[in-house]
Parts: structure tokens; sequence; C-alpha cells
């Protein structure tokens, strides 16, 4: 019995070692430990064996399934292995092939500018408002301090509908707007369209966009003026981007200035974007003028004011080198693909 | 405006900096300087040289040579130019020498030309004569200058100086950009004096002093302003016996300095005054003046005049004209006459310093199509005060170059003119406009550099005339920010009471219709405003469209941006048309943009704007594409469960506002359109544009669009979203495949399903649709999948058959059959 047992063993685990298939070992397992397996027929031959010899002879078959059941079962998980290994070596793909994308449309690099803009001010607590494109008069010119007889005024820059009814020339007419809701402080920006009458070429275009900004408060000063502005710089420029404040003129403000940035391209160094000053001239801004506070209905000894006003196609057009302005309203995909 | 720095430093006579710093400086008080240039900037030795002698070269007959005499040194230098003989005194630039340009006076190059020792034809030449063009300047500048040849220097000039001395080109000339506010600035004095405070130096005004020559100005000329609105001051002189020549050499180098070309001593002195003063001059040859009389007055409709340029003008009522007895003679601040102009045979004239209304000449002018030196400066609106000392100035200037006599006495045309401003200090307030904490002192100082007086009893500040631009505590401030210094003040940020940063809900709305129109494919377009009312043909609108109702520009740039546009399509076809054009293929764009509908034509009030989401594009995708950007869009803004689109006619009781207007769209293929209604309210359409429209914009194929107008979207839109759970039990599927008249559509059967599904009824979706030859003439085959669900239990075939009978019978109330 003893050597019955070694034999099928051997023979067994021999058998087992040369299956190279899952069928293989199945036949192994059918031809040994099925039911009329040559182990099971072992098994069935025990009533032969003496009552005392049972036991012994019990475990002795029962160590021979074991033993052929773990060869089986390492043999089953190595040959797997070894197929899985080989049907990975047929898949191998060139990963260097075109990327399946989506096709993403592109935004336009004005609303990028301008979603940037409002980003960072939304941040420092200012509401976004808007203003009508058509205006009258009084908002676009009169409340904010340009006299009737301004140059500005003239037929050959503003777009007239009738006397007194007029496309926009500036976004600053939504300061006046807002001041006259009587509600302070006032922190606001307003981006939006505005018109003048440049006829279409490189760097001018009859329609394009401002953002405006206006803050009213007791105590606002010049100060807070420079330093709101240099933070805002240094957020959409970059963390060493300085800021410089020229005195300038504007109607509505007073004192006024035009504000340089440190050129985002060369870092000041001087190149062509900066025409080799170093600086790039990006906003107009100033004291809220103490006419423009009356007109609105608050009162200049009690309040003051800032506000600013910066040209988005500027800062789209040296921001992403665009060498002409036509480019932004002609809606070629191979353009705003760019973006 | 352009000075010089030495003309500047005539006034300023301590400066002492170098170009940059002057440019830094300035720029930083509030003149700014765009640019400067040195005049010598490519003039490296040259020098004075006298020709000893000269002598055919022996193997060119177009060529000389010359032995010449540097003081120091006798060079031999050969020379093709016609105009030099022995004993001339000449520009030389000598071996490693630069000059600015070729002989030629075509464009300078930036690095000069530098000369070198040579042989010209086989003789040594050790230098180069210079013609005026090749010392960077011109014939205009330099108007003793010979055509084609060498400059030739005065005979006393001195062997061996420094030829670019002696040409006063040893200087630099600054352009300038003068704000509107600053009349003042737009002269050399009034940059001066801003130097002057620039740099805290003295500020040297010129002294003037005219002596006259007796007779009496009454005797010769009579002036009456009857327009005293247009003509706040006249001032007029008489000079006689008038010798025109060349003005001195100062005068012109000055002159030439700021671009203007020397001509004669009078004309030079009128230009140098004005560049000077800042104020306009005018001289009539007094004896062409009839009558004697000058009389300032408005001009008649449809008048003509000869203006001295020798072109004829049209003129109309509300031109300010002078006139003598009979005629008129100029026009005022813009241009005298042909008939009194000043001719070098002038023996008497009179001499014109006025004040003309800047608004009046600045409008003359443009009607005119004539904007002169002086029109230009008239318009900024000057200092009355100015016109006496300018007038003054300019008899001074006649007296020392002897140019004539100046008669005695000043006609002076004026009603009251204005007064000194006064202006209460108050140090506290302008610290606290500023954010500083400067001492009174501090300011005062800066004031003083400004020439406000203080009076320390009243705490009042005198603004001299020429500061129009001082009014309020808030100019005040800035003139003590200018000079403090911009750059000194300090970057704080406000306090006080916290704002919240707010984005409002329709931009939120439009800023998701940007992420999902991208997310879709589509590129972000802009269009104008603005549009040709041509476009209302190319989209098929009938001539009594609402549509073609617009807010109209009066002063447009032309036909082609003449009207605000109605309907957002025409700049999205044209975008189209241009990629198109382009051989762009399957190009995806979506605009954001207001139309302007008017309230009433023509308009009395401000129109109506609305926001239109327009997306359109050709090539890959069709209809249902479209159609599924919009639902994404919808979907994205919580919008998912209202949507119907009707073909032609919307249900009853739509609603619908000023944008989308109308039952079927003319400029959209017939039966392949569809208005889109949320809720019962109509929010847009979409559809395959017709092919006449598409031919209209010269593209070929299928082209399609929508249009959402925002407002009415924006009613629905909402970010409130509820958890529904997730289902626990199973769905159970039914698909039914039916035999479908055509005309029923998908809609339909959709409709029907849901109203018939009952609660458990969870989704459906069409998976087929068939037309042709297994099916009969005039029907359709189309499946659909639906599953129902129920959130509390496992549903049993009796639920879900109960559910299927219903909607079964409620389609074949469609006359549709049910396909085994």
């Amino acid at each position: 019995m003893k050597e019955l047992l070694a034999r099928i063993k051997e023979e067994a685990l021999e058998k087992i070692a040369n299956s190279d298939a899952p069928d293989k070992l199945n036949e192994v397992r059918i031809n040994y430990l099925g039911k009329k397996g040559e182990l099971t027929t072992v098994l069935k031959g025990m009533k032969d064996v003496s009552p005392e010899d049972r036991p012994k002879v019990g475990q002795m078959v029962n160590d021979t399934r074991e033993a052929i059941e773990n060869a089986l079962e390492n043999a089953r998980v190595n040959l797997e292995r070894k197929l899985r290994e080989i049907s990975m070596k047929k898949e191998v793909i060139d990963v260097t092939l075109p990327a399946k994308k989506m096709q993403m449309g592109h935004r336009h690099p004005n609303t990028i500018v301008m979603e940037e803009v409002e980003r960072i001010f939304v941040g420092m607590g200012y509401e976004v408002v808007e203003g009508p494109e058509v205006e009258t008069d009084y908002y676009n010119f009169e409340a904010l301090n340009i006299p009737a007889d301004h140059p500005a005024k003239d037929e050959q820059d503003t777009f007239y509908i009738n006397g007194d009814i007029l496309l926009r020339t500036q976004t600053s007419g939504t300061q006046v707007h807002e001041m006259e809701k009587g509600k302070l402080p006032i922190r606001m920006i307003a981006p939006g369209r505005v018109f003048r009458s440049d006829e279409v070429d490189a760097t001018h275009s009859p329609s394009f966009h401002q953002i405006e900004g206006l803050v009213i408060d007791k105590h606002i000063t010049f100060a807070d003026l420079k330093g709101t502005l240099a933070e805002f710089a240094k957020e959409m420029f970059g963390e060493d981007t300085k800021v410089r404040f020229r005195p300038h003129h504007f109607n509505f403000t007073e004192p006024s200035a035009e504000a340089d940035v440190s050129c985002f391209k060369c870092g000041g160094s001087g190149c062509r974007f900066c025409k080799g000053t170093g600086w790039i001239e990006i906003l107009g801004c100033g004291m809220v003028h103490p006419n423009v506070l009356r007109m609105s209905k608050i009162d200049p000894e009690q309040y003051s004011g800032f506000a600013f006003g910066l040209g988005l196609e500027r800062i789209a057009l040296l921001k992403y080198e665009i060498d002409d302005m036509r480019l932004l309203y002609e809606n070629d995909v191979r353009f705003l693909k760019q973006f | 405006m352009n000075t010089s720095m030495s003309w500047i430093k005539a006034y300023v006579p301590d400066l002492d900096c170098t170009d940059q710093e002057y440019l830094d400086k300035m720029t930083m008080t509030g003149t700014k300087v765009e640019t400067f240039e040195r005049m010598d900037k490519n003039l490296k030795d040259i020098y004075v040289g006298q020709i000893l002698s000269i002598e055919k070269h022996p193997d060119a007959d177009k060529l000389i040579v010359c032995q010449v005499d540097l003081g120091d040194k006798k060079l031999q230098i050969v020379t093709g130019a016609p105009n030099v003989k022995v004993g001339d005194k000449v520009p030389v630039v000598i071996d490693g020498g630069k000059v600015a340009g070729g002989h030629d006076g075509g464009p300078l190059p930036e690095e000069g030309i530098e000369i070198h020792n040579g042989k010209l034809r086989g003789v040594e030449s050790f230098g180069m004569m210079c013609s005026i063009e090749e010392l960077g300047s011109s014939r205009d500048m330099y108007p003793l200058a010979p055509e084609n040849g060498i400059y030739i220097f005065p005979e006393d000039t001195k062997v061996g100086a420094d030829a670019v001395e002696v040409l006063g080109l040893h200087d630099s000339v600054f352009e300038y950009e003068i704000t509107s506010n600053r009349v003042d600035c737009y002269s050399v004095l009034g940059i001066a004096r801003e130097a002057a405070a620039t740099f805290d130096k003295p500020f040297m005004a010129p002294k003037v002093n005219v002596k006259g020559s007796g007779d009496d100005v009454d005797h010769y000329v009579k002036v009456s302003v009857e327009d005293k609105d247009l003509c706040s001051r006249y001032v007029a002189r008489v000079v006689k016996n008038i010798k025109i020549a060349p003005s001195p050499e100062w005068m012109q180098r000055r002159l030439a300095s700021c671009g203007i070309r020397p001509i004669n001593n009078l004309v030079d002195i009128t230009n140098y005054v004005m560049a000077e003063y800042g104020q306009p001059m005018h001289a009539f040859d007094l004896d062409t003046v009839e009558g004697a009389q000058i009389i300032v007055k408005r001009a008649k409709d449809g008048e003509k005049f000869m203006t001295l340029d020798g072109q004829e003008r049209e003129l109309d009522k509300d031109m300010l004209m002078i006139n003598d007895a009979k005629k008129a003679i100029g026009i005022a601040g813009i241009m005298g006459g042909e008939n009194s102009k000043i001719t070098d045979q002038v023996k008497t004239m009179v001499f014109e310093s006025a004040t003309f209304n800047g608004a009046n000449v600045r409008k003359s002018a443009k009607r005119l199509g004539l904007r002169t030196d002086a029109s230009g400066i008239f318009e900024k609106g000057l200092d009355p005060h100015n016109a006496l000392l300018a007038m003054n100035r300019a008899c001074q200037l006649v007296e020392e170059l002897g140019c004539g006599d100046v008669v005695d006495g000043i006609i002076d045309i004026h009603d009251k003119l204005p007064e000194e401003k006064q202006i209460k200090m108050d140090a506290d307030r302008i610290n606290a406009l500023l954010g500083l904490e400067l001492p009174e002192s501090e300011m005062l100082k800066i004031f003083e550099k400004l020439e406000l007086r203080f009076d320390k009893a009243s705490g009042m500040l005198t603004i001299p005339t020429f500061r129009q631009d001082l009014e309020n505590i808030a100019d005040l401030a800035e003139e003590v920010a200018r000079f403090y210094g911009y750059d000194k003040i300090g970057e704080t940020l406000p306090t006080g009471e916290a704002t919240t940063g707010k984005l409002p809900f329709k931009l939120r709305i439009e800023q998701m219709a940007r992420d999902i129109a991208e997310y879709c494919g589509f590129s972000q377009g802009m269009c104008y405003s603005f549009e040709s009312p041509k476009m209302f043909d190319k989209l098929l609108l009938d001539q009594d469209d609402v549509l073609r109702k617009t807010v109209t520009i009066a002063n447009p740039l032309g036909e082609d941006f003449s009207v605000m546009r109605t309907i957002s399509l025409n700049g999205m076809l044209t975008s189209l048309a241009t990629n198109y054009n382009r051989r762009n293929k399957d190009v995806k764009l979506y605009e954001l943009g207001n139309i302007y509908l008017p309230k009433e034509v023509p308009v009395t009030e401000l129109p109506d704007e609305r926001m239109q989401f327009t997306l359109g594009f050709y090539g890959e995708g069709d209809f249902y594409s479209m159609k599924g950007v919009i639902e994404e869009f919808f979907a994205y803004i919580g919008m998912q469960d209202k949507i119907t689109y009707a073909p032609g006619k919307v249900p009853e009781g739509t609603v619908r506002n000023s944008a989308v207007l109308r039952d079927v769209y003319p400029f959209l293929h017939p039966g392949r359109q569809a208005n889109i209604v949320y809720d019962k309210v109509n929010v847009g359409f979409l559809g395959e544009v017709h092919p006449e429209v598409v031919d209209n914009y010269d593209m070929k194929g299928r082209v399609y669009v929508a249009v959402l107008d925002m407002p009415s979207v924006e009613g629905f839109a909402t970010f409130e979203r509820k958890y529904e759970g997730i289902a626990k039990f199973p769905s159970v599927n039914r698909d039914i495949s039916m035999v479908v008249p055509k005309e029923v559509l998908v809609g339909q059967i959709e409709a029907m399903i849901e109203q018939r599904g009952g609660k458990i009824l969870e989704n459906y979706h069409l998976f087929d649709l068939y037309e042709g030859e297994q099916i009969k003439e005039g029907f359709k085959s189309v499946a659909y999948s639906i599953s129902f669900r129920a959130k509390d239990r496992t549903l049993d075939d009796n639920d879900v058959n109960a559910a299927m009978k219903k909607i079964l019978n409620g389609l074949e109330q469609l006359g549709i059959e049910l396909r085994q």
C-alpha cells in the first residue's frame, strides 16, 4: 500500500510538472483526485484494510492527496502567470501614437485677461458690476466732470445716436451709476465694451474693452490707490512686478496718475515690448474728483475715493505678444486655439 | 511739443543734468518726456577747415584735390563737391570721425557713417568735407546752406573750431506729451518753469522791454471786436519801416530744434514767440487792410475765402473772421488770407495777438479740414493775459533784430479779464487725500516754486492766471504730490468697512456658458456691436421686419458699421465665413455679446441691451449635436427638466421676449429649425442655416447655429441641487418597436411616454430610427427602450405591464402601430 501511494504521488507530480496548459492540469486532477481517479480508488479499497491499520493508511492517503493538490495549485498559479506574461507581450502598444483628445474650444484672450482681473479684485472684496453700452451724455461725460465743449465729445471721437445718446467711450460711467445708488462704501470693478471713432488698423479698433475700478469710503488716500494697484500688478504680472505712478490728467480724477508696471517681458532691463524703457503703461487712475463726488450726491468733505481704468486689449496684446489688434475680432480659429 | 535742451537752459541757466535724468525727472513731475534725441548723436571729429588750394584731380574730371587748414594741421582732401573755392571755411571730418548721413539727404543710418583715410581714383584723401545733409540736418533748417554742396561757414568762423558746436548741434531735442489741462506747458517758457521747479533751480523769464519809435498806433489802424463771445482779447500793434532779412543764427537754431523751419526775420519772430509763450500771432500787411480797419466778427454761411496757402475755403456762420472795412483777411486763430499776407515788399504791418475761443477754433478748423499749428494751440483755450505779454515780446524781438520800427501805443480790446483765483490752503486735507504727513511749510515751498503766492493772514493761495487748471484743494494736492514725488508716497490698502467680493448671477451664468461651449469644442469669438444694415438682406429678413428697426449711429465709420445689431447671427456667420474661406476645417465658434433693441425709432431712450449666447459651426456634427450643446448647458445651470423644441409655431401660451419673436426664422432651413421653449418661455432658437444664407456668406455645405437669449435663460438658471439617492432596487427594461406615421414627431412619442409612464418611469431613449424599404410608405420605424424602477421595492411584471399598457394605448391614439 505504501509503495502504491508513493508511486501514485510520484507519477502525479511528474505529470503536473510536464503540464503546460490549464486543461492538462485538470486532466491530472481528474485522473488522480476525481471520482474515478487513482487515489479515490485507493480510498475505496480501504474497506479491505484491517481496522487497526485504517487510521495509518488513511493518513497516508490524505498526505498524498494534499501533496498532489498543493502541486496542482502551485502549477496553476505559475502557469497562469506565465500565460498572462505571454499574452501581455503580444499587447505591447506604441505609446507615441497620437492622443485621443476631446476637442475642447478656447477662450478668447480678452476674456482670459478679464476673468483674471475679475478674480483678483473679487478676492480683494470688489463687486463686479455692469453698465449700459449705449449711454447718455450725462453718464459718459457730464457727471465725470467733462465739460460740454471738451474735445473728447467731438464727433470724430465719439459715436452718437443722437444729441444725448451715444456709445460709451469709457466704462467710467458705471462709477456714476454705482455712486448714485447711494450705498457706501463702494468697492467695484466694471468690465465692459467701449467705443471710439477709430478706424480699424493694427493698433486701433472702434470697439474695445475697459475695466473700471472704483473705491469710495471714508479716509481713502492716494497711498491706498498705489497700494491696491501694486497688489493687483503683482497678482496679474508676477510677484516681482514693480509699479510706477506718473502724474497725468483725467477730468474725473485729481490727483491723477498713469501707472506703469516693470516690463513683464524683460523684467525691466529694456526690450522691444517696453520700447527699451523697462516700463509698460497699463492704466490711468487717480483720486475721484470732488466735482464728480458732488454730482453723485457724495460729500467730498466726508468721503474720498480712487478710480482706475485699464484697457483689456492692451494687456492681452502685450501679454500674449499679439502684434495686430484686428486678430481679436476676426475669430480665426487658428488664432483662438493658441489661448 | 518739442524743445531743445539749450532753449530750456536759456531760462533755467543753472540746470545741469544728463538728457536721461531730464527725461526721468520731468516725467515723474508730470511733464512727460516721450523721447529725446541728441543732435550730435553720430557726429564725431568734425572741425572747421579753411581751403588753402584747389587742384584738379589728375585722373577724374569731377573730382578736385584740396589742401585744407585745420588750425593744428593741414590735410589733403579729395572731393566731388562743385561749390567750394579757395578761402572757404568748411566742416571737415577727419580719419576715424563720424557723420550722420549721406550727401543725398536720405534716411539717416542708426549708427552714422564712419570716415577713414582712403584713396579716390589713386589720390590720397585724409578726411571729408561735409554737406548739411551729411551732418544730419537739412537746408530747411539751415537756409544758408548751399544746394548740393559743402556747407560753408561765415567768414569770421575760427579755423580749427569744433564745427558741430559752431552749427549749434551739441544739443538734444526732447519730445513731450503735454496733458490737456496744462495749456501753459505748450510753450518753452511753461516747460522751463516746470523744469526749474523739478530741479529746484531758479527760473529766469525773459525781460521784456519795448522802446518804441514814437508815433501812435491809432493813426494807423482801428480795431473793433463784434463777436466778443469768440474773442475775449484782441491786442494789436503796428510795425513800420520793415526790413525783411534772415533772422539771426541763434533764433534759427532754436526754431530748427523745435522742428520749425526758419523763413525770415518777421515770420521767425511770430513762430519764435508762439513756441516761447504758447501764443500764436499773426501779421497783416497794413497796406492791404482796406479802410485801415480790423473788424472781428463771424462769417456768413457759404462765404468763400482764399487762405494764404492759396486754397479757397467755404465758411459758415460759426467761424470767426478777421475783416478789414470791406473784406475778410483771415480766419481767426487758424490761417491768414492770401489777400493780406506778408510779402518781401511789406512796409508796414499789423501784429495780432488775440485770445480766441478754443472750442470754436477747434470746431471751425475741423469743419474746414484745416488744422494749423496756431489752431492746435488756440483750441486748448488760452489765458488772455498771455496775449499782451507775447505781443510785447514779439515787438522787443522786432527791435532787437532790427526788423522795423515799433509804433507807440497798443490796441487792446477786451472785457473783464480773468482774475487770479484764490484757494484756501488746507494742509490737513492735502495730507488726508494723499496719505501723507507733510508739514505745511514743505507744501508752501512747493507752491512758491510754482509761483503760487501764500497770504499767511488769510491762509489763501493766489493762483497765477496761467495756471487755469488749479481750482480746488484736490488740484493743490496734486501739485504737492508731483513735487514731493508720486514715488515717495507710500503704498497702503484701504481700511474701513470690509466688503464682499461678488460676481453677479448674470456674469456667473455667462461664465458657465463659456465653460460649456468650450467643453463642447466651441471657441470664443468676439464681434462688433455695429454692423451694416445690408446684413438684414443677407439674412433674408423682410423689408418691414422688426429687426430692421435699429439704434442707428449718426456719425458711423461708414455704412458697414452704422447700425447697432438687433440679432447676433451676422457676426457669427461672418466669422464662420472667414474661417471657411481660409480653409479651416470643422470650425465651432461661440459668442457672448449684446444686441440692442430700440424701444422706439427714432431712438429717444436707451435701448434694451440683451446678452445673446450664440453658437455656430460647420463641418463635423449636425442639428442634433447643436441641440446637445444646448442641453449640456441647460443641465449645467440646473435646467434639465422642461426643455421642448417647437418646429414652427410654439404652443399656445408660450411667453416671448423682444429678442425671440417669431415662429419661423427666414434665415434658417424651413425644415430644420426649432424654437427652444423652456417651461413655456421661448428662450432661443436653433437650426441649420438656410442654404441661400450660406450662399450669401460665401460658404458651402451645412452650417448650424443656435441663439439663446440670456436674460430669458437666467430666469430659470439655478445652482440649487438636491440629492435624490442612488437606486437600491433593480430596474426593468422594455423595448418597443413602432411603425409611426411620418408626420408624428419623436417628441410626441416622448411626451406620451412621460405622460403615461407613471411614477415608476425612470427614463427612456431612442435606439433606432429607420425610414425606407421595409417600412410602408408614409411611415417610419422607431424603437425606444424604456426603463422602470421603484425607489422602495423590486418591480414585478404586473407593475411594468400596467404602465406599458397605458403607454401603448396612448401611442395607438397617435396612429402608431406596434411592431412584433
